[in-house]
């Protein structure tokens, strides 16, 4: 038995050697009938752009990215293709997408999302001629435009507005996963609550650490986070944390006199969260849509912005909405925070 | 007699490879009746795979993902001859990727030096993770299935405390992303550049050679057969001789350093360093493509071939505007299909055996009267 089970597992086995072997040296783009990049910009442009977990639907970041592509769509007319990544995304499956989108002929390619940096980095030199656009990293190539923002310095004004709402003089701040780029929120906005006023005291609590990166997509986490804040004291409390935030809203909004800071969109204005809108006494706005818009804009004129550009407070990358008029008492205040993080007056640490 | 014999090998080479076609079928039919369901054509999705998936470049893709599912596989599959449910692979293999990642980044020893360091500092750190399970298991009774998932979840904990800027781990040069420290050129694994497919991993023939090894062990030593038989009875296993908490212990240890070599592949061929988007939740892979090759060496190889051959197309199928989801749908109809026909099959198989052996009786009941009548 034994040797028919090892003769026949060793057939199968040639067998699908040699299968493999018959269909070597065509790539899938050799098949592929679509002809490259130069039929983009007749009618309009092609956007592709791949977006990180979660996708378009977010409420926050990903559909803050996909806000500035429909705009750029209206416009110009054209088509967007999107494609999403997985949690289980590897190296591999993310320059497949992106080399993907190349390889199809759209122009621009946006990667929503640092963790599209290396692959990003890989596939740009691959298409020299294709425009890439990265969010929240910056990639070393020709091709691509590096879109960041200055997170800290929004969360600043963010802390400074905490420092001078706050009656108990203890506030909180709830960060997704401690990674660095969420790391430049909790150092901004714990700045601006100490330069602001020094004997409030801050609350951080991370919902999740290290690869674990659950944090960000875990309202229960987060709604249980921002009630052990409240009942230590803390009557303000700024989360960013991706739709984590959602539930650290409803907590807050739970707990009378306290007020919510919201991250990325103008959460006041989210139908999702009208419920909880009178305790989100403002959002921390990061203009991600300006950013892909401004690319996209960019390459339909012709001329690609490519390198570094950084969308500081200074060009309203980052702002503090305003929405329900929580905070128009304190204006005045936050206008002169802002003008001095802008003259270089106040350099806002991007490290806790 | 030998005309019997070859019967039923035969019979049981036929059953053996109904199960997984059977699945397959059942899976494939379950899968266009979902496309269908999205208002789509199932045959052109089919098609769509078939065509993308044998292209160059996905059989290099494929490759490089079968070769760290493949190791996921057998991992799995030491714990399950042995009747060990290793749920803990998963974070064995992470813990293990991470320690030698910090190791490789700190040496700065030639390559030849360098490799097989890494790789055996990667196997202890995930024979010590998984022998933590396989001790308490032996001398406080403590189920393996309740320790291994808790010990996944201490690992995560060690590795967010450790992988942080100042402690083990160092911020990337966009600031992004935090690591540890990159390899040394000289330790990236060898690999073959195949042109406009892509670069092929090395890796791929040390999991041949695990593979062959898992094959070697289990099948043709002392040592395996002492394993095989705790796994079908521990009862049995004792009677005759075999220590069962030794059995316990080594085999955990085994599997578990397996284990360690799962992260290897990305580490030493592709990443160069351990960051926090390592690919995370190969271990629970690892299990079901052990189901699916039923912890045959050749099975499991064929298992991890299909899993990479699913996720590249599938991946292909959202860019042609199919529903994404549709990978996870395939992915559990086809483990769930294998599960239940491999059961079918085992009860199909078991009632055949039991009427032949019936009618073999009758038959020899009937030869012995005959011969009474005759004296």
């Amino acid at each position: 038995m034994r040797r028919v089970a090892k003769l026949s597992a060793a057939c199968i086995a040639s067998a699908a050697l040699a299968l493999t072997a018959t269909a070597c040296g065509s790539t899938s783009s050799d098949n592929d009938t679509s002809s490259g990049s130069s039929e983009s910009g007749k009618n309009g442009v092609k956007i592709g752009i791949a977006f990180d977990v979660g996708g378009r639907g977010d409420r926050s970041f990903n559909d803050s990215a996909a806000r500035g592509a429909d705009k750029a769509k209206d416009e110009f007319g054209g088509e967007i293709k999107e494609l999403t990544a997985k949690t289980a995304d590897t190296e591999a499956d993310r320059e497949q997408r992106l080399s993907d989108l190349a390889q199809a002929g759209y122009n621009p390619v946006i990667g929503v999302g640092f963790a599209y940096a290396t692959a990003m980095g890989k596939v740009a030199e691959k298409f020299p001629k294709t425009s890439f656009g990265i969010i929240d990293s910056v990639v070393d190539a020709k091709n691509v435009d590096s879109i960041t923002f200055t997170e800290e310095q929004g969360s600043y004004l963010a802390g400074v507005a905490a420092a001078l709402k706050t009656k108990k003089d203890h506030v909180g701040f709830i960060g997704g996963v401690d990674t660095p780029l969420i790391k430049k929120f909790e150092a901004g906005y714990v700045q601006g609550v100490k330069d602001t006023k020094p004997s409030v005291k801050v609350d951080v609590q991370y919902l999740s650490r290290g690869t674990d990166l659950s944090g960000f997509s875990s309202p229960d986490k987060g709604k249980e986070a921002a009630q052990g804040m409240l009942d230590k004291g803390a009557d303000i409390i700024y989360t960013a944390a991706g739709s984590s935030g959602n539930g650290a809203i409803e907590a807050v909004a739970g707990s009378k006199g306290a007020w919510a800071i919201g991250v990325d969109s103008d959460q006041y204005n989210i139908p999702g969260l009208a419920k909880y809108k009178n305790s989100i006494l403002t959002s921390m706005v990061k203009n991600v849509d300006v950013g892909v818009y401004d690319f996209i804009k960019s390459v339909h004129d012709g001329k690609p912005t490519y390198g570094v550009n950084s969308y500081s407070l200074a060009k309203d990358g980052v702002s503090l909405a305003t929405s329900g008029g929580f905070i128009d008492d304190i204006q005045p205040k936050l206008d002169e925070a802002k003008k001095k993080i802008v003259d270089g007056t106040i350099t806002v640490k991007t490290t806790p | 007699m030998k005309k019997l014999t070859r019967r039923i090998d035969k019979e049981r080479l036929l059953l053996g490879l109904a199960a997984p076609l059977l699945a397959l079928v059942a899976a494939l039919v379950v899968t266009a009746l979902v496309i269908l369901a999205t208002g789509k054509n199932p045959g052109e999705a089919f098609s769509e795979m078939g065509s993308y998936g044998i292209a160059s470049d996905s059989q290099v893709y494929i490759l490089n993902k079968a070769t760290t599912y493949y190791l996921a596989g057998i991992a799995v599959a030491i714990g399950f001859r042995m009747n060990l449910f290793n749920i803990g692979v998963d974070g064995q293999y992470r813990l293990a990727a991470f320690i030698a990642a910090v190791l490789g980044g700190a040496l700065t020893a030639p390559g030849w030096i360098a490799i097989p360091l890494i790789i055996l500092c990667a196997m202890a750190t995930g024979a010590l993770w998984a022998g933590i399970a396989g001790f308490l298991k032996v001398t406080r009774g403590v189920s393996e299935v309740i320790s291994t998932i808790m010990l996944n979840a201490i690992a995560t904990s060690v590795i967010a405390y450790l992988l942080q800027p100042g402690k083990l781990a160092e911020l990337d040069e966009a600031g992004t992303t935090v690591r540890t420290t990159p390899l040394p050129k000289s330790s990236y694994f060898f690999s073959i550049d195949t042109g406009p497919s892509g670069i092929l991993w090395g890796f791929l023939f040390v999991a041949v050679i695990v593979g062959i090894a898992y094959w070697f062990v289990l099948g043709r030593t002392r040592f395996g057969f002492d394993l095989r038989t705790v796994g079908q009875s521990e009862t049995a296993a004792a009677a005759s001789g075999v220590s069962v908490k030794r059995m316990v212990a080594t085999s955990m240890l085994i599997s578990g350093a397996v284990a360690g070599l799962i992260g290897m592949p990305t580490l030493l061929n592709d990443s160069h360093t351990f960051s926090n988007d390592f690919p995370a939740g190969i271990g629970f892979t690892g299990i079901a493509i052990a189901l699916l090759g039923r912890n045959s060496p050749i099975g499991i190889a064929l298992g991890a071939l299909l899993w990479g051959f699913l996720e590249r197309t599938t991946n292909h199928l959202e860019f042609e505007g199919y529903d994404k989801e549709i990978l996870g749908v395939i992915q559990g109809v086809i483990v769930l299909s294998v599960v239940i026909a491999y059961e079918v099959v085992r009860r199909y198989g078991l009632k055949r055996q039991q009427q032949r052996v019936g009618a073999e009786l009758a038959a020899q009941a009937a030869a012995t009267t005959k011969k009474q009548e005759v004296a």
